[in-house]
C-alpha cells in the first residue's frame, strides 16, 4: 500500500492503494468516481476513457503511481453543469441506448475536440473508432461529434 | 465513499409523504389484473406501495406527475417510451413528468421482464388505460369546481381547460380533488390521429445522468460495508473442481477469504483490483465430468446430424419425397453459424445481502423475478423474503435472461454472511458460457419445368437448442410440399437466448437460401418473394402464421425507398424477415472499391405498428442493424477441449465505427398497435448484406462470419474501406 495524492477534476484526492492500481479501479473503488466504466481491463473499448492532461487515456491501463504525477479529468469533471459543448451535442442527438459505453465515449471527443475544434468526418472515424458501443449508437455519435464541433469556442 | 445508488421506491415514498395531498393512481403495467387501477392522494402512498401495484402514476399539488417504469431497462428506452404512453393519454405537459425504474413487485406482477420483443405490445392498452383514467378524474375535478359539465372540458400540456369561460385549472390543483373521485369502470381511450406525443421523436429521460457519469449500472451500485469478489469457474465446460490451493491468494491485501461451491472458487475483499490480483494466483486443478468439445467435433457432428434419422419433424405439407422426386432442378445448400458471446458492455455482476430476516439483491437484470425464484430455491427460503432492486443495465441482449450470476452472488453472500457484490471480468464473460447456440442448416429446393418452388426442405441442427427452425415462418404456407426439421445435440457448453433467438441466423440462411433459389427460378428475388406471398394468400398450404399483407408492405417499401434495381454501379441485396411480432424488410448496397466489396448502405422498411418514440424506434433499428451486421461480419466463438479460445475483444471482434454503412429507416404507418421492435431489425441483416455482396463480386457466402474462411475451407470475403 502507498499513499497517492490526485488531482482530479481541479480538486485534490488522497488514496491508499497499492503501486500498480489502475488508475480505473482508484476512481471507481476509492474515490467513489464511478461515472469511469470498466468494459474489458485491455484497452480495447474504451469504456474506461479519462484524460491525463487534457490527452485521452485508457484508465484501466495507467497506473496510480503514472496518474499521480497528472491532471485527471473524468466525466463528472468535464463540465460543471454538465454542459460541455460535447454533452451538449449528445443529448441533442439523443445518442445513448444502454448508456455504459457513453462516459468514455463522450471523453473521447472531447479529447478529439479540444485538439481538433473541426474535424473532418474520416478525422471523427478515426479518433471515435477506438471506442465501442454494443448497442450500435455510431451514428448518432458520429453526428453528436460533428454538432459539438460547432459548438466549440 | 459515496451511496451510488438510492432504493427508487423508497424514494418514491419519500417524495410522496413529504407530499400534501394529490393523486395517486396504481394500477400493473405488467399484472394479469392490468385494467385494476386504485386512485388516492400521494400522503396515503405507504398503504399502497408495494403492495398491489407495480405501477404508479402521481400528481402531487405542485403539478409534478411522476410514473415509475417497472420494466428492465437495457438500452431498448422503455423507461422513456412506456411513460410517454401514459403521459399522452393524460395529456401532460412531457416536459414536466419525471419517471423512475420501480423495484420488483412482490405480488401481482405477470410481465415485470425485457425480452421477447414483448414489453410495450403487452402493456399498450393498460398504459393508454392509465393515463385515460387519470385524465379523466381531473377532468371530473375539474367540472366540479367550474360547476360545468365534463363535456365542455378539454385537456392540454397538464391543464382542464374551459375554452367557453376562457378558465383553465392546472393538474396540479386539481389532483387532490381528483384523487376523491372513484376510478370508471370504462374510459375512453383517443383516436390515434389525436396522438401529439406518441410517434414524435422524445429524448431519453436518462440522457442527463449518463452524460455526467452519474451512478446508474449495477457496476456501480455501492453499499458501505460490502465487498467485492471475483469466482474462478472452470475455464473448460465438462470439467469440475478437483483441488484448491488457495494460500498465496489469502496472502495478498485486502483479501478476506477465499471459499469454495459448486465448481467455483471465490475471492473475497475489499476491492476489485485486490480480488483480480489474488485470483491470478489460484493453483486450481479440474477434472473431467462430462464431454470435452472442441469446435473441430462440432463440425464433424454437424456433418453427422444433417444425415441422421433421429430428427424432431417440425412442420409437414404434402409429399416432399414425390415433389423432389419429380423436380426438374433441386438446390442444395448448407449454412453455419458459430456460437456467440453476448458481449454487453456491462460485464455480469449482481449485489447480494442475505441475511437472517430476508435477503437483498441489487442488479442489472432481465428477469428480476426469475432472479428471485432462483435464489428463494437455492437459500431454502421464501420469494416475499427477496427484494430485487433493478439498475439500469449496461446492454442485455439476452444473457441477463439467466440468472446464474444472480444466484451464484446469493450464494456467496449466504457462506460469507456479508454484503457482497460478485463482479464478472471480461475474461470471466466471454468464457463464462451461456453463448448464442453454434447451428447448421441444410436448406433444400425443388423446381419443376415452369421454375415454380413445389418442395421446400430444411433441417436445422443445433448445439443445446431444442428446435434450431422456426417451422412456420415465411416461405411455409406458399409450398405444396415441405418438411421442417430439427436435431439437437446436448453439450457441456452453456447457451442462452441471444438477442432474436434462432432467427439471428436461420434469417441469414434463409434469405441467402431464397435469394439462390429465385436465381435458379430466373426470377427478380424480390418478385420470387411476392409470387410466393400470393400464393400463400390465394392458396394457402396448411397454418399460416404470418401476416402475408404486412410482410408485402414491408417489401414493396423497402424497394421503393431503395429504388431497387434502378441504379447503377451498386450492387443490391434484398431481405426480409417476420421476428416476433414484426415485419423488416432490408435493402444492402454494395460498391466495389479498389477491387473490394464496400457495405455503404442499408435501407431498412419496418412494421413495428404505431411507432411511440421515432427516435428511440429509429436508433433500435439502426442499433438493430449494425448489431446483426458486426456478428455477421467479424464475430465468432471457438473452442478448444472445452475452452472458449477467444476471451476478450482483442481477440473477439466487434464492430466499429469505421465499419458501418449509412443505414436509412422507413416505418410502415398503419395504425396498428404496437408490435415490439426490441430485435425485428437484426435478423434480416446478415442475408441482405450476403445477397448484395454476391451480387457485386459473383461469391456466395454460406457461414458466419463472412470475414472468415468459408465451409469446405472457402476463403472469406476481404471488405474494402468505406471512406
Amino acid at each position: 500500500m502507498a499513499h497517492y495524492s490526485l488531482l482530479i477534476n481541479g480538486r485534490n484526492y488522497e488514496a491508499d492503494v497499492e503501486a500498480d492500481t489502475p488508475l480505473l479501479w482508484v476512481l471507481r473503488d476509492a474515490l467513489g468516481l464511478v461515472g469511469t466504466k470498466y468494459g474489458c481491463g485491455i484497452s480495447q473499448c474504451g469504456a474506461c476513457t479519462v484524460h491525463l492532461n487534457g490527452n485521452a487515456v485508457r484508465s484501466c491501463a495507467i497506473p496510480v503511481s503514472a496518474a499521480a504525477k497528472g491532471k485527471v479529468t473524468t466525466i463528472e469533471g468535464l463540465s460543471e453543469k454538465g454542459d460541455h459543448p460535447v454533452q451538449q451535442a449528445w443529448k441533442e442527438i439523443d445518442v445513448p441506448q444502454c448508456g455504459y459505453c457513453q462516459a468514455g465515449q463522450i471523453m473521447t471527443a472531447a479529447a478529439l475536440l479540444g485538439k481538433n475544434p473541426h474535424p473532418t468526418a474520416e478525422q471523427i472515424d478515426t479518433a471515435m473508432n477506438a471506442n465501442i458501443c454494443r448497442c450500435g449508437t455510431y451514428h448518432r455519435i458520429h453526428e453528436a461529434v460533428a454538432l459539438a464541433s460547432t459548438k466549440m469556442k | 465513499m459515496t451511496a451510488a445508488i438510492k432504493t427508487s421506491r423508497r424514494n418514491f415514498l419519500k417524495i410522496a409523504a413529504t407530499t400534501s395531498g394529490g393523486l395517486l393512481l396504481g394500477f400493473n403495467w405488467g399484472g394479469a389484473e392490468a385494467t385494476a387501477m386504485k386512485v388516492m392522494a400521494t400522503d396515503q402512498a405507504p398503504a399502497l406501495a408495494g403492495v398491489d401495484f407495480n405501477s404508479y402514476l402521481s400528481i402531487s399539488p405542485e403539478g409534478v406527475i411522476t410514473i415509475f417504469s417497472p420494466n428492465p431497462e437495457l438500452g431498448q428506452n422503455i423507461k422513456t417510451s412506456f411513460p410517454m404512453i401514459v403521459a399522452e393519454e393524460l395529456d401532460a405537459d412531457w416536459s414536466t413528468v419525471k419517471v423512475m425504474q420501480a423495484a420488483l413487485d412482490t405480488k401481482k406482477y405477470e410481465r415485470q421482464l425485457t425480452g421477447g420483443s414483448g414489453a410495450i405490445p403487452h402493456s399498450w392498452e393498460r398504459l393508454r388505460k392509465a393515463g385515460a383514467t387519470a385524465r379523466h378524474l381531473l377532468v371530473e375535478a375539474a367540472a366540479k369546481r367550474l360547476n360545468v359539465n365534463a363535456g365542455e372540458l378539454t385537456t392540454e400540456k397538464s391543464f382542464v381547460i374551459h375554452a367557453a369561460s376562457g378558465r383553465k385549472l392546472s393538474y396540479g390543483e386539481l389532483a387532490t380533488e381528483a384523487s376523491k373521485i372513484s376510478v370508471p369502470t370504462e374510459v375512453k381511450l383517443k383516436d390515434i390521429k389525436d396522438f401529439k406525443l406518441i410517434g414524435t421523436a422524445v429524448k431519453n429521460v436518462d440522457n442527463d445522468a449518463m452524460v455526467t457519469g452519474k451512478p446508474l449500472f449495477g457496476l456501480d451500485f455501492y453499499r458501505e460495508g460490502m465487498l467485492f469478489a471475483m469466482v474462478q469457474r472452470p475455464r473448460s465446460f465438462g470439467m469440475k473442481l478437483k483441488s484448491v490451493d488457495s494460500a498465496a491468494a489469502k496472502a495478498v491485501s485486502g483479501i478476506i477469504d477465499v471459499v469454495t461451491f459448486k465448481n467455483n472458487v471465490a475471492v473475497v475483499g475489499k476491492s476489485t483490483w485486490q480480488v483480480n490480483k489474488a485470483r491470478k494466483l489460484l493453483k486450481i486443478e479440474y477434472e473431467p465430468e462430462g464431454a470435452i468439445e472442441s469446435t473441430s467435433d462440432h463440425d464433424k457432428l454437424f456433418k453427422d446430424l444433417l444425415n441422421s434419422s433421429a430428427a424432431t419433424v417440425r412442420r409437414k405439407d404434402g409429399d416432399v419425397d414425390a415433389a423432389f422426386k419429380s423436380a426438374a432442378k433441386v438446390i442444395k445448400r448448407e449454412y453455419q453459424c458459430p456460437f456467440l458471446s453476448h458481449s454487453t458492455m456491462e460485464p455480469m455482476n449482481f449485489f447480494a445481502h442475505v441475511r437472517e430476516d430476508g435477503v437483498e439483491l441489487v442488479g442489472p437484470t432481465q428477469t428480476p423475478d426469475a432472479a428471485r425464484q432462483e435464489t428463494a430455491k437455492l437459500l431454502g427460503r421464501s420469494a416475499d423474503q427477496i427484494t430485487v432492486e433493478i439498475t439500469r443495465l449496461g446492454g442485455g441482449f439476452g444473457r441477463r435472461l439467466m440468472t446464474d450470476y444472480v444466484v451464484e452472488a446469493a450464494e456467496l453472500s449466504s457462506i460469507i454472511k456479508a454484503p457482497v457484490k460478485v463482479i464478472w471480468t471480461r475474461e470471466d464473460d466471454m468464457m463464462g458460457g451461456m453463448y448464442r447456440p453454434a447451428v447448421r442448416y441444410r436448406f433444400e429446393a425443388a423446381l419443376d419445368n415452369d421454375n415454380k418452388l413445389i418442395g421446400y426442405k430444411l433441417r436445422g441442427v443445433g448445439i443445446n437448442v431444442g428446435n434450431s427452425t422456426r417451422e412456420d415462418n415465411f416461405p411455409s404456407g406458399a409450398v405444396d410440399n415441405l418438411l421442417i426439421e430439427s436435431v439437437e445435440h446436448k453439450s457441456p457448453i452453456t447457451t442462452a437466448p441471444w438477442r432474436a433467438p434462432i432467427t439471428n441466423f436461420l434469417a441469414f440462411a434463409e434469405q441467402a437460401f431464397l435469394d439462390e433459389v429465385a436465381a435458379e427460378a430466373k426470377m427478380d428475388p424480390i418478385q420470387f418473394r411476392l409470387s410466393l406471398l400470393e400464393r400463400a394468400k390465394t392458396t394457402p398450404v396448411g397454418a399460416i402464421k404470418y401476416n402475408i399483407d404486412r410482410m408485402k408492405a414491408v417489401i414493396e417499401l423497402a424497394a421503393e425507398k431503395s429504388s431497387w434495381g434502378k441504379k447503377k454501379n451498386v450492387s443490391q441485396g434484398f431481405s426480409v424477415y417476420f421476428s416476433h411480432r414484426s415485419y423488416v424488410a432490408q435493402v444492402a448496397e454494395v460498391e466495389m472499391k479498389k477491387g473490394k466489396p464496400v457495405i455503404q448502405k442499408i435501407y431498412a422498411a419496418a412494421d413495428c405498428g404505431v411507432v411511440v418514440n421515432l427516435s428511440g424506434a429509429n436508433q433500435q433499428v439502426r442499433g438493430g442493424i449494425v448489431d446483426g451486421m458486426g456478428h455477421a461480419l467479424f464475430s465468432q466463438l471457438t473452442f478448444k477441449d472445452g475452452a472458449a479460445e477467444q476471451n476478450n475483444f482483442n481477440n473477439y471482434r466487434l464492430i466499429r465505427m469505421k465499419e458501418i454503412p449509412e443505414i436509412d429507416v422507413h416505418f410502415v404507418n398503419n395504425g396498428i398497435d404496437p408490435t415490439g421492435l426490441g430485435e425485428p431489425a437484426l435478423p434480416p441483416t446478415g442475408g441482405a448484406i450476403a445477397n448484395a455482396i454476391f451480387k457485386a463480386t459473383g461469391k456466395r457466402l454460406y457461414s458466419q462470419p463472412f470475414t472468415k474462411p468459408q465451409l469446405d475451407g472457402l476463403e472469406g470475403v476481404s471488405l474494402g474501406e468505406r471512406m
